[in-house]
């Protein structure tokens, strides 16, 4: 790859060298690593540079400053002193149980959430694939949660799960006690379970997309060669989708990584007794609620540095050959 | 993928120093000439049907007199909650000049923020808002001793119960025993047992910071004679009173007379339950359900003319935003005047802070007999401590209350003094 990559982006340092350029030359080379090849291409990539750059480096910048500061929020015009505290508010929220507590939770949200929804994804995609009758509606049913609003559909659940719920009243004597959303031990996985069956339908579309870009010459070729259903799919489906897996599971692990929603309502502000809280809870109630942006922000950057590991990690492993 | 995270990095340590750069600076207020200063304003207000109401109302008698000072009503704009809502808007710096829906929880935090005038800084500011609100006033000053909020309405939760599930229970409806924790529990036990309703009482279990306001700081106000979850800079809940509430309850949840699951509709209203704690503010929705109502209980039965409860008011804040402060005081003055608090009463059944109640509206109570027994409450009343930290505090109050009362982990006693520990902290803190 080296090789041939080397070649096409021309000559480099260490071959240039022998030849001595013209000074004109010189200052088109210099220019040209200032402002690459084609500077018109900046002018055009500079509105969604500046887009980004507000709505998301900003942002994300003033996060990591506030986390390193005595930072507050005040009204226009009001001057308060907001002084380097170096890693004070990171010790603060290391050395809360609340928050090492809310980084399990969510871990524990991941283990469960993220296998479930890449294999459930993966499956009903390949089933809903080939599908010939009724497919739209099929495929409408299964997008339909990930749609509507999670007001609606927590509330639902709630009525599901709780003590005198459809749910419990099928299991009968095998019905948790306490029930599923005020369990220490199934708060999380309930709500694992919720988000994975919520967002379903998106990771559906994201492998059906996949699924319909598999050259059919790929699986014609198998079958000549004798492959049963199960090798054809190993062999040629699973290779085939590998880009959308990858895409699936680091979605799965961002979104996973920022649960609020669920925790705030589907088990009453992360009860039972704190059982499911999730650092963006926290974050919410310090930042928002008890007016301290400061620890919110350092719980941010922890978080953010978390998801950058975990994500990297499965990247890694997902697209490994 | 080295070059990009180099470039990543270089723009968030950009981010990082423009950030260090926007914040601080701002010149200092001209204080006095904004208070002196008069032109149009605008407020907000609940968008409870009732007082949109009233302030439609309001705001139409100050105009119809005031051409030069027109004053522009709009309900509070939606969002999670009004605090945050307002949170925002001062960091914005977009507030409206009073807003008819702050939270004295919040108080503490808008006033770090900036946010709010103080009102002791008007001439006649302290003696308006003593003179109105009599004694009851002090609780709503900050630690400086200074008025940051106008106490406007209190809403004196009581105990409310309906006499259907009473009267299927084997209770007599009319006079229910409620006064002692005995009678309290027996009732309870006899409607779960008789199945006149599931629970016998359903205050919501979910974790949020303000419901303890609903279940063990109405209580116990009744029980310790009128004080507040923090004092003199320390907390006092564990104490004699506050253990006696918390095991009450700890045995009403031991013994599912009260549901430990979130609920998603009005238990009272569905029938769900025999007994709810609530203020006058419910009357109008629990309308069509038979109902009665008592003072709270406490443990030996206290006279219901001695008895505090919780007085879940709702107040007025100046916000520094307002550059025509001058009407804002005149106009804050007419919204609470005699004749303005009476049209609340008559509009929403909500009571003005305002001494001798029933005095001051004898005709209203008279023809709304049901509302005279919560204005006869709202002389005793208790509010949220005016202290730093003020949302942490409940929130921390309620987490140990979650685990030790709703969930029966733990001794009490340990929960409630690890919980003073660290309230005590948090108040100490500036």
């Amino acid at each position: 790859m080296s090789a041939k990559t080397s070649q096409s982006r021309g000559p480099g340092p260490g071959r240039t060298a022998a030849a001595t350029p013209a000074p004109g030359r010189r200052r088109r080379s210099r220019l040209e690593f200032a402002l690459g090849r084609h500077p018109s291409g900046l002018l055009l990539a500079a509105p969604y540079a500046l887009f980004v750059a507000a709505v998301f480096v900003y942002p994300i910048g003033l996060g990591v400053w506030m986390s390193f500061h005595d930072s507050f929020f005040t009204a226009p015009g009001v001057d308060v002193p907001q002084p380097f505290v170096g890693l004070e508010n990171y010790a603060t929220v290391l050395s809360n149980p609340a928050v090492r507590a809310s980084f399990v939770h969510v871990a524990e949200f991941l283990v469960i959430n993220v296998p479930l929804t890449l294999v459930f994804s993966l499956l009903l995609a390949t089933a809903l694939n080939s599908v010939i009758h009724w497919r739209g509606f099929m495929r409408v049913s299964y997008y339909v949660p990930y749609v509507t609003a999670s007001v609606a559909t927590i509330t639902v659940w709630m009525f599901m799960f709780n003590s005198g719920g459809i749910v419990n009243q099928i299991l009968g004597p095998l019905a948790p006690d306490p029930a599923w959303l005020i369990n220490r031990f199934w708060a999380m996985p309930s709500i694992a379970f919720y988000v994975t069956w919520k967002q379903l339908g998106f990771f559906i579309l994201l492998f059906l997309a996949a699924l319909q870009n598999v050259p059919k010459e790929l699986h014609e070729a198998a079958a000549t060669d004798g492959a049963s259903r199960w090798q054809a799919y190993k062999a040629v489906t699973l290779p085939a989708v590998r880009p959308a897996t990858t895409l699936v599971v680091l979605l799965a692990i961002i979104t996973g990584a920022n649960l609020f929603t669920e925790p705030y309502l589907l088990t009453g502000g992360g009860g039972p007794n704190g059982a499911s809280t999730t650092p963006v809870f926290l974050l919410y109630q310090q930042g928002i609620q008890q007016g301290k942006p400061a620890i919110a922000s350092a719980i941010g950057v922890l978080l953010v540095i978390g998801v950058l590991i975990i994500t990297y990690a499965s990247r890694k492993l997902t697209e490994r050959e | 993928m080295k070059r990009s995270i180099i470039i990543l990095i270089a723009a968030l340590a950009t981010a990082s120093m423009l950030a260090a750069c926007g914040g601080g600076g701002g010149s200092s207020t001209q204080a006095s000439d904004k208070q002196a200063a008069k032109g149009p304003i605008t407020i907000w207000y609940s968008n409870n049907p009732n007082e949109v109401k009233w302030g439609k109302q309001v705001v139409a008698a100050w105009n119809a007199a005031h051409p030069d000072e027109k004053v522009t009503g709009q309900e509070i704009p939606a969002g999670r909650s009004s605090e945050e809502v307002i949170g925002a808007a001062i960091t914005a710096g977009n507030t409206p000049d009073l807003i008819y829906n702050t939270a004295p929880v919040a108080v503490p935090q808008f006033q770090k923020q900036g946010g709010l005038v103080d009102l002791s800084t008007f001439p006649d500011g302290a003696t308006y808002i003593e003179s109105r609100t009599g004694d009851a006033a002090s609780q709503y000053a900050s630690v400086d001793g200074h008025y940051y909020q106008l106490p406007w309405k209190s809403n004196p939760v009581m105990l409310f119960y309906n006499k259907a599930i009473m009267r299927k229970a084997g209770i007599d409806p009319e006079n229910p025993p409620l006064a002692t924790y005995d009678e309290f529990l027996a009732t309870a036990r006899a409607i779960v047992k008789s199945k006149a309703a599931k629970y016998a009482i359903y205050p919501s279990p979910s974790s949020e910071f303000y419901q303890s306001w609903f279940d063990f700081y109405a209580l116990y106000a009744a029980e310790s004679g009128g004080k507040l979850l923090v004092e003199n800079g320390a907390a006092t809940f564990a104490d004699t009173a506050g253990t006696s509430v918390a095991e009450l309850w700890r045995t009403i949840y031991a013994e599912k007379l009260a549901g430990n699951e979130p609920y998603t509709g009005d238990a009272f209203l569905d029938g769900l339950t025999g007994m709810v704690l609530a203020g006058p503010w419910a009357i109008e929705s629990y309308g069509k359900t038979d109902w009665g109502v008592a003072p709270v209980p406490t443990s030996a039965g206290m006279k219901p003319a001695e008895t505090y409860t919780f007085a879940d008011s709702k107040n007025i804040g100046m916000y520094s935003s307002s550059k025509n402060q001058g009407t804002a005081w005149e106009f804050l003055k007419f919204s609470t005047s005699p004749e303005q608090d009476g049209a609340l009463l008559e509009t929403t059944g909500q009571m003005p802070l305002r001494v001798d109640l029933t005095k001051a509206y004898p005709e209203y109570f008279t023809k709304n007999p049901a509302y005279k027994m919560f204005a006869e409450q709202a002389g005793r009343t208790v509010d949220v401590p005016n202290v730093s930290s003020s949302v942490e505090v409940w929130q921390t109050f309620r987490d140990a209350w979650t685990g030790a009362v709703i969930f029966g982990e733990g001794d009490i006693p340990s929960a409630l003094s690890d919980a003073a520990a660290s309230i005590d902290t948090l108040v100490s803190q500036q």
